[in-house]
């Protein structure tokens, strides 16, 4: 079985409980981008993009880097690979559940045709 | 063929909370017998492909009743059992139970709606505190069940490589 690494969960899905947060990893996901860019995307003081970036920072999931007066934003070293990939599992066995199930209605509903 | 009935979507909606999402094309009464029937419920709990048997299946469902789910795998003479409470039974709508087998299970609920004919099941599993459901992602396990024997399989590579030495 995979070990993973022990990531603090904590603080990436506390980054990513907001969506403008969500938003501007989307965002980064496509594009590096500089913090007045991301402001002005999402319609927002350049103190307030500060924050959230900041806060993204700190999980990891966002490095910025300063050249010359620009602050340019890209995607962190942390991806959200390990929650995803758990996420993923646990789809597929309520999947695989769910369509051994179907065939136990499909009976059930045959049987209860049978009986009209 | 690609139906889209029949996703299953999962979705951490909180810090403690897991929604589970799946659409079946039979009436609430139907899909709730899958649910609280032992028989029934031993044909599709643990498919196949989990690698597991279904040993035996008791199932009190009622508000307050038991449960027991006692499963085997190939590679082991210790069974494993889960177990737990019915906290609430609503017939063909909603069913709520914990999970007891391990510290700081998640308690789930299940609820049946039903409209034209057909049943959206929404399973909640909600656990005690973030840091219960942080920690059963770190784990890597999937509700218990994997990990439990993953361990078994982990245990059994290393039988085998020792034994080849």
């Amino acid at each position: 079985m995979v070990q993973y690494v022990k990531p603090s969960f904590d603080v990436a899905f506390g980054a990513l409980s907001d969506p403008t947060r969500r938003g501007v990893l989307e965002q980064l996901g496509r594009a590096d981008a500089s913090i007045t860019e991301l402001a002005e995307r999402f319609h927002m003081t350049l103190t307030g993009m500060k924050k959230h970036v900041g806060v993204l920072e700190q999980a990891g999931l966002v490095k910025t880097e300063k050249v010359g007066r620009v602050r340019t934003c890209k995607l962190g070293p942390r991806r959200l690979d390990d929650e995803m990939q758990w996420i993923d599992r646990y789809r597929e066995m309520w999947t695989a559940r769910f369509d051994e199930m179907d065939k136990v209605i499909e009976v059930l509903k045959a049987k209860e045709k049978g009986d009209e | 063929m690609n139906d889209v009935s029949r996703v299953t979507t999962t979705e951490r909606v909180s810090d403690c909370e897991l929604m589970v999402m799946r659409r079946f094309k039979a009436p609430a009464r139907i899909v709730f017998q899958a649910w609280t029937r032992p028989e029934l419920m031993m044909r599709w709990w643990a498919p196949e492909s989990f690698g597991i048997t279904f040993i035996s299946c008791e199932m009190d469902v009622r508000t307050g009743g038991n449960y027991r789910f006692v499963f085997g795998h190939p590679a082991s003479d210790q069974p494993v059992a889960f177990f737990g409470r019915y906290v609430e039974v609503v017939a063909n709508a909603r069913l709520v139970w914990t999970n007891e087998e391990a510290e700081n299970g998640a308690v789930t609920t299940v609820m049946f709606a039903e409209k034209d004919g057909q049943t959206e099941v929404v399973l909640r599993e909600v656990y005690p505190s973030k840091e219960a459901l942080d920690a059963a992602i770190e784990s890597g396990s999937i509700s218990g069940y994997d990990a439990q024997f993953a361990h078994l399989d982990d245990l059994l590579v290393t039988l085998a490589q020792s034994a080849e030495k």
